[in-house]
C-alpha cells in the first residue's frame, strides 16, 4: 500500500513538473491572466529584434513617463510581430510574459527596486531576417497573399509576409475601422499560418512521390497521352490554360503540370497511403507554434469516392493548405525527407545580454527517405529547367520548385502558387508563395520566390 | 527594498523547506535514539526558521506591527505545544509533532498573506481576519485533542466505543443530509450562526474506526459483506447529500482498509471496478459532476464560465509562479476563487514556487509512509487498521486537492489538511493525528514493557546462576546461561 501511494504521488509530482516546465509558458500568456497587466506597471516592455539585432518593436518612454510602442519597420512585419495594445497579436501576444519579465542582473534590480524605477523587459530575438522580409514584402507588391521563407535544415522562419497589411504604429487609430461592425477587412489575419488555400498543382509533388512509391520498379515506364481533357465518367478534368501536353512521363507530367496525367496516375493509388503521406507533411492538423494556426485538410480515406480523390491529388476539391504547411512540404524534400519544426523565436535575452531561453531545432516528422528526397529534388529541378517554373530560375544558383494555379471558385479565376528551395544541391532556403487571384503560378508567384531567394543567397 | 528582500527570503524559504523535506524522508531510516533526537531537533529548528523568515517577509511587505504580534503569538503557541506535549507524553512521536508544526506554519503564512493585514492592527477587526480565526481554531483544537492519547492509553472497551462512535457518525451524516445548509450544491454543514460545522470531516474518522473494528478479527466473506454494507451506507448518504468529494474519499479509504485486513487483491479490484462504474453513473446523474469533468478536460473554452474560471485562474497562478515562485506579495493569488480553502496549493505554488510545492508534497508523502510503517509494527489489528485507514484518508485528500488544482484529475473541492482554512478540517486533522499519537505511544509502551520484562528475566537468570555457584568463575558461566535463556524466550 505504501508503495502504491508512493507511485501515485510520484505521478502527481511528474505531472506538476511537466505543467511547470512545458505547459506553463503557453498558459500564462493567456489574455485572461490578469498578472500580466500588473507586471506591465513595473517593467518597460522589452524589444523584439530580427536575428541580426534590427529592432522590429521597441518601447519609447515619453516625456510624461508614458510608454509608446514603436514598430520601426511599420507594415513590413505587421502580422508576424503583431501589435501590443487591443489584446495583442503575433509575437507581441505569444511572448507577452517574456517581454514583461525583467532579468537585468541582481545589482541593476536592486538599484531599480530602491529608486522605484521600472526594470527593462527582456528582449525577444526572432529568427526573422529583416533584409529577406523586406525583399518578400516588396516582391509581393500590391497583391493580396502570403510569402514565407524558412531554413530547411533548422526550421527557422526567415520571412513571413501577409497582405493586405496594416501599420501597427497606427493600430489604436485604425482599430474601429478594422474590427467595427460590418467591417470586411482581413488585414489582421496572418495568411501564412491562418489563410487556407487550395494548393493546386504544388500538391503534385506528393502525388508524384506516392506514385513512385507504389511503382518503385516501373514508374519510369509510365506514359500518358494528353489531349487537354481527362474524362472520368460524366466528369472532365482539363489541363491548365487549355494546354494539350501530348506524350507524358512522370517526370514531364510534373514539369509541365499535366492534370490529366496525374488524375490518370491517381486512379490506381492507395487512398489510405496517400492520406498518411499528407498527414506526415502536416495535413489534417494544426501546427503547434506560437502563432494561431488554421487546420489544413486532405479529407481522403479508403471510403472516399474516386472522383473526389482525382480532384484532391491535383490540389483541388476539398484539399486545403496554409502557405506555411506548403513550405513544410517543400522543406521535407530539401532536408533529405525530414521536416524540422518551424519556429520564430530564437532566444530571449535579459537586459544584461544573458540568455534566458533558447529554442533549438527539433525535427517534426519524417516524410520520405533521403533517396526519395534526392529523386524528388531532381524532378523539381526539372520543373524549373524544363517546365512551368522557368521564370523562378536563376543563373547563379540552381532552384528546385513547383508551380501551381489553383481554382478557388467555380469560375476560371486562379490563385498563383509556388514552392521551392535553393540551391538544389545544398538547400539554404525554402520559399512558399501564394498570390491571391494572381493567375499563373509560373508567371506571377515564381518571380516573387526568386526575389526572396536572391536576397537570401546573393549577398 | 521590499522587493529585493522578498526575492532573497524566497530562496531562503525554499532552501529551508527543501532541507526539511529531505530530513523528513531520511528520518525514517535512522535507528539510534541519539541520531533521531538530533534530526528531530534540526527539523524543528528548520520549521521555526522558515516561520520567522515568512513572517519577516510579510512584515516588510505590509509594514504592519500587528503582524509582529501575531507572529509572536504563533511562536509562543508552537513552543508551548512542543513543551507541553513532550512533557505530557515523553514517548510521543516527534515526527507527528514536527510535521504538524511545519504544515501549520506554512498554512498560517499563506493565510496571513491572503488576508487583509490591516485587520491585524485592531483587536476587534483582527478576529475577523481568516488567519487569526485559523490560529484561534488551531489553539482550541490543540487543547481539545491534547488528552486523546491518554484516553487511548486507558481505553479498555474498544469494541463498544467504536460502535457508539460509528453509529453516532452515521446518524450525524443522516441529519446533515436532511437538515444541512447547502454550499456549492452540496449539503455539507450545520450553520450555528457563530460557526459552521461540517460533520463529514469528523465522521470520516469514526468511519475508519468503525470499519477497523468490523474487520479486526474476522475477515470471512460474510463479515466483509457486512462491513461493505456499513461502508456503503455512509457513501450512499454522502451521495444523497451531493457531497461526492467526501463519498470518493470514504470509498477509497474503505478499499485500502479492506485490502490490508484481508490481503485479498480480488476485493480491491472488484471495489475499483464498482467504483469506476459508480463514477460513470455519477457523471450521467449529476450535472455538477459533468461540469467539473468538462472543466477538467478543457478549462480554456470555459474560461468565463462556472467550472473553467477557477481552474484557469489556478493554472495562471501556478504557471506564473514557475519553479521558483514570485515571492510573497509579488503574485496575485487572491484572484483565485476559494483560494484559502480548495485552492491554497495554487497560492503556495505561485508565491513560494513549484519546487517549494514539490517539497510540500514530499513532506505530506513522508507523513503517509511514516504512518504506514507504524501500522506494520503495531501488533493489535484494530489499531493497525485505524492507522492504515488514517494514512489512506490523509493521502487521498492530499492527492485529490493537489491533483485537482494542477489539473491532473478533475476538481473535487477537497482541502489540504492543516494548511487550508477551515475549522472542521483543522479539528478533524488534529483529532486524527492525536489518535495516531495515542497508537504510537501505546506501541512504545508495549515495546518498553517487553524490554523491561526481558531485562528482569535476565537479572533473575543471573541471580539464579549466582545462587548455585558462589565462585567468581562460575558467575561468568551463569551469565552465559542467562543470555541463552533470553534468546530462547525471545
Ligand atoms: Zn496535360
Amino acid at each position: 500500500m505504501a508503495v502504491t501511494f508512493g507511485l501515485i504521488f510520484a505521478g502527481l509530482m511528474c505531472y506538476y513538473g511537466y505543467f511547470l516546465s512545458v505547459q506553463a509558458d503557453q498558459v500564462i500568456n493567456n489574455p485572461y491572466n490578469t498578472r500580466i497587466a500588473a507586471m506591465a506597471g513595473k517593467v518597460i516592455r522589452g524589444d523584439i529584434t530580427d536575428k541580426n539585432g534590427n529592432l522590429l518593436a521597441t518601447s519609447q518612454v515619453q516625456e510624461d513617463d508614458s510608454v509608446l510602442r514603436v514598430y520601426p519597420y511599420g507594415r513590413t512585419f505587421a502580422q508576424a510581430v503583431g501589435y501590443h495594445s487591443k489584446g495583442g497579436s503575433g509575437i507581441e501576444a505569444a511572448m507577452n510574459f517574456e517581454l514583461l519579465s525583467s532579468h537585468s542582473g541582481i545589482l541593476k534590480g536592486l538599484v531599480n527596486d530602491v529608486t522605484h524605477q521600472k526594470g527593462q523587459g527582456d528582449t525577444v530575438v526572432t529568427t526573422l531576417d529583416a533584409r529577406i522580409q523586406q525583399a518578400a514584402y516588396d516582391a509581393l507588391g500590391d497583391y493580396s497573399g502570403a510569402v514565407v521563407a524558412m531554413e530547411p535544415g533548422t526550421g527557422k522562419i526567415l520571412a513571413m509576409v501577409s497582405k493586405p497589411d496594416y501599420d501597427p504604429n497606427q493600430i489604436n487609430e485604425i482599430w474601429d475601422r478594422l474590427v467595427g461592425e460590418g467591417s470586411t477587412e482581413t488585414c489582421l489575419l496572418n495568411r501564412v499560418t491562418q489563410g487556407l488555400y487550395p494548393p493546386g498543382s504544388t500538391f503534385k509533388i506528393l502525388t508524384a512521390l506516392e506514385y513512385i512509391r507504389e511503382h518503385p520498379d516501373d514508374w519510369e515506364d509510365y506514359t500518358y497521352e494528353c489531349d487537354g481533357a481527362f474524362e472520368y465518367g460524366d466528369y472532365t478534368i482539363r489541363c491548365s490554360e487549355n494546354a494539350v501536353h501530348g506524350h507524358m512521363t512522370v517526370r514531364s507530367a510534373l514539369a509541365k503540370s499535366c492534370n490529366g496525367a496525374f488524375a490518370n496516375m491517381a486512379e490506381s493509388l492507395d487512398k489510405d497511403a496517400m492520406r498518411s503521406l499528407c498527414d506526415a507533411v502536416g495535413y489534417n492538423s494544426r501546427l503547434d507554434m506560437a502563432l494561431p494556426q488554421s487546420a489544413t485538410s486532405f479529407p481522403i480515406d479508403q471510403n472516399t469516392d474516386t472522383w473526389q480523390m482525382l480532384q484532391s491529388v491535383i490540389g483541388q476539391g476539398k484539399t486545403q493548405t496554409t502557405p506555411l504547411v506548403n513550405a513544410l512540404m517543400a522543406a521535407s524534400v530539401a532536408n533529405g525527407g525530414t521536416i524540422m519544426k518551424p519556429y520564430l523565436i530564437d532566444r530571449v535575452e535579459g537586459a544584461n545580454g544573458k540568455i534566458q531561453e533558447k529554442n533549438m531545432p527539433q525535427s517534426l516528422s519524417k516524410v520520405m527517405t533521403p533517396e526519395e528526397a534526392e529523386l524528388m529534388t531532381e524532378l523539381m529541378v526539372g520543373v524549373i529547367n524544363e517546365g512551368t517554373g522557368s521564370v523562378g530560375g536563376s543563373d547563379q544558383y540552381q532552384v528546385a520548385g513547383k508551380t501551381g494555379s489553383a481554382q478557388y471558385d467555380s469560375s476560371e479565376n486562379t490563385h498563383a502558387l509556388f514552392v521551392g528551395f535553393a540551391p538544389a544541391d545544398n538547400p539554404k532556403i525554402v520559399v512558399s508563395v501564394i498570390v491571391e487571384q494572381g493567375g499563373s503560378g509560373g508567371r506571377v508567384a515564381a518571380p516573387i520566390a526568386k526575389a526572396v531567394m536572391d536576397a537570401a543567397l546573393l549577398q | 527594498m521590499a522587493t529585493i528582500f522578498t526575492v532573497v527570503t524566497k530562496y531562503i524559504m525554499l532552501f529551508l523547506m527543501a532541507l526539511y523535506a529531505w530530513d523528513s524522508l531520511t528520518v525514517i531510516h535512522l535507528k539510534t535514539q541519539s541520531q533521531l533526537s538530533w534530526k528531530y531537533h534540526k527539523m524543528l529548528a528548520l520549521t521555526l526558521m522558515f516561520h520567522l523568515t515568512a513572517y519577516a517577509t510579510i512584515f516588510i511587505n505590509t509594514k504592519n506591527t500587528g503582524v509582529l504580534v501575531f507572529y509572536g503569538l504563533q511562536l509562543l503557541f508552537f513552543v508551548l505545544y512542543h513543551v507541553v506535549y513532550r512533557r505530557l507524553y515523553p514517548r510521543s512521536s516527534r515526527l507527528f509533532l514536527n510535521h504538524t508544526t511545519m504544515l501549520l506554519a506554512v498554512g498560517f503564512a499563506v493565510l496571513t498573506r491572503l488576508s487583509d493585514a490591516d485587520q491585524l492592527l485592531d483587536i476587534t477587526t483582527a478576529l475577523g481576519n481568516r488567519a487569526v480565526k485559523q490560529f484561534v481554531l488551531v489553539c482550541g483544537a490543540a487543547a481539545v485533542t491534547l488528552f486523546v492519547p491518554k484516553f487511548i492509553e486507558k481505553l479498555r472497551i474498544k469494541k463498544r466505543t467504536a460502535e457508539i462512535l460509528g453509529v453516532g457518525g452515521l446518524l450525524m451524516l443522516v441529519l446533515v443530509a436532511l437538515l444541512g445548509k447547502t454550499t456549492y450544491g452540496a449539503n455539507l454543514s450545520f450553520d450555528f450562526k457563530v460557526f459552521t460545522l461540517q460533520p463529514s470531516e469528523f465522521v470520516k474518522l469514526t468511519f475508519v474506526i468503525l470499519t477497523a473494528m468490523l474487520l479486526q478479527v474476522k475477515t470471512d466473506f460474510k463479515r466483509v459483506c457486512f462491513a461493505t454494507a456499513v461502508a456503503g451506507s455512509h457513501v450512499i448518504i454522502l451521495v444523497v447529500s451531493n457531497d461526492l468529494g467526501s463519498a470518493l474519499i470514504y470509498f477509497l479509504t474503505y478499499l485500502v482498509i479492506l485490502y490490508v485486513a484481508t490481503h485479498q487483491p480480488l476485493y480491491l479490484f472488484a471495489g475499483l471496478g464498482c467504483g469506476s462504474a459508480a463514477a460513470v453513473a455519477a457523471y450521467f446523474l449529476f450535472s455538477h459532476v459533468r461540469v467539473r469533468v468538462a472543466a477538467w478536460q478543457d478549462p480554456w473554452s470555459l474560461i468565463d464560465k462556472d467550472g473553467g474560471y477557477q481552474i484557469t485562474q489556478g493554472l495562471f497562478a501556478i504557471g506564473s509562479g514557475g519553479w521558483l515562485g514570485s515571492g510573497l506579495y509579488q503574485g496575485m493569488p487572491t484572484k483565485i476563487p476559494v483560494v484559502s480553502k480548495d485552492y491554497i496549493f495554487a497560492a503556495i505554488s505561485e508565491e513560494f514556487g513549484g519546487l517549494f510545492g514539490v517539497c510540500l508534497i514530499l513532506v505530506c508523502l513522508s507523513l503517509i509512509l511514516y504512518i504506514f510503517r507504524m501500522a506494520t509494527k503495531v501488533g493489535e489489528s484494530f489499531y493497525k487498521l485505524i492507522a492504515v485507514g488514517f494514512a489512506a484518508l490523509y493521502g487521498i485528500q492530499v492527492l485529490l486537492t493537489v491533483g485537482g488544482v494542477t489539473k491532473w484529475i478533475p476538481l473535487t473541492g477537497v482541502t489540504l489538511p492543516f494548511v487550508s482554512y477551515g475549522g472542521s478540517s483543522i479539528l478533524s486533522t488534529f483529532l486524527m493525528i492525536a489518535v495516531l499519537q495515542g497508537i504510537y505511544i501505546l506501541k512504545r509502551n508495549e515495546d518498553e514493557e517487553i524490554e523491561r520484562k526481558r531485562k528482569e528475566r535476565k537479572l533473575r537468570g543471573n541471580r539464579a546462576a549466582a545462587g548455585t555457584a558462589g565462585s567468581g568463575r562460575s558467575r561468568k558461566t551463569g551469565e552465559k546461561a542467562g543470555q541463552k535463556e533470553t534468546k530462547q524466550r525471545n
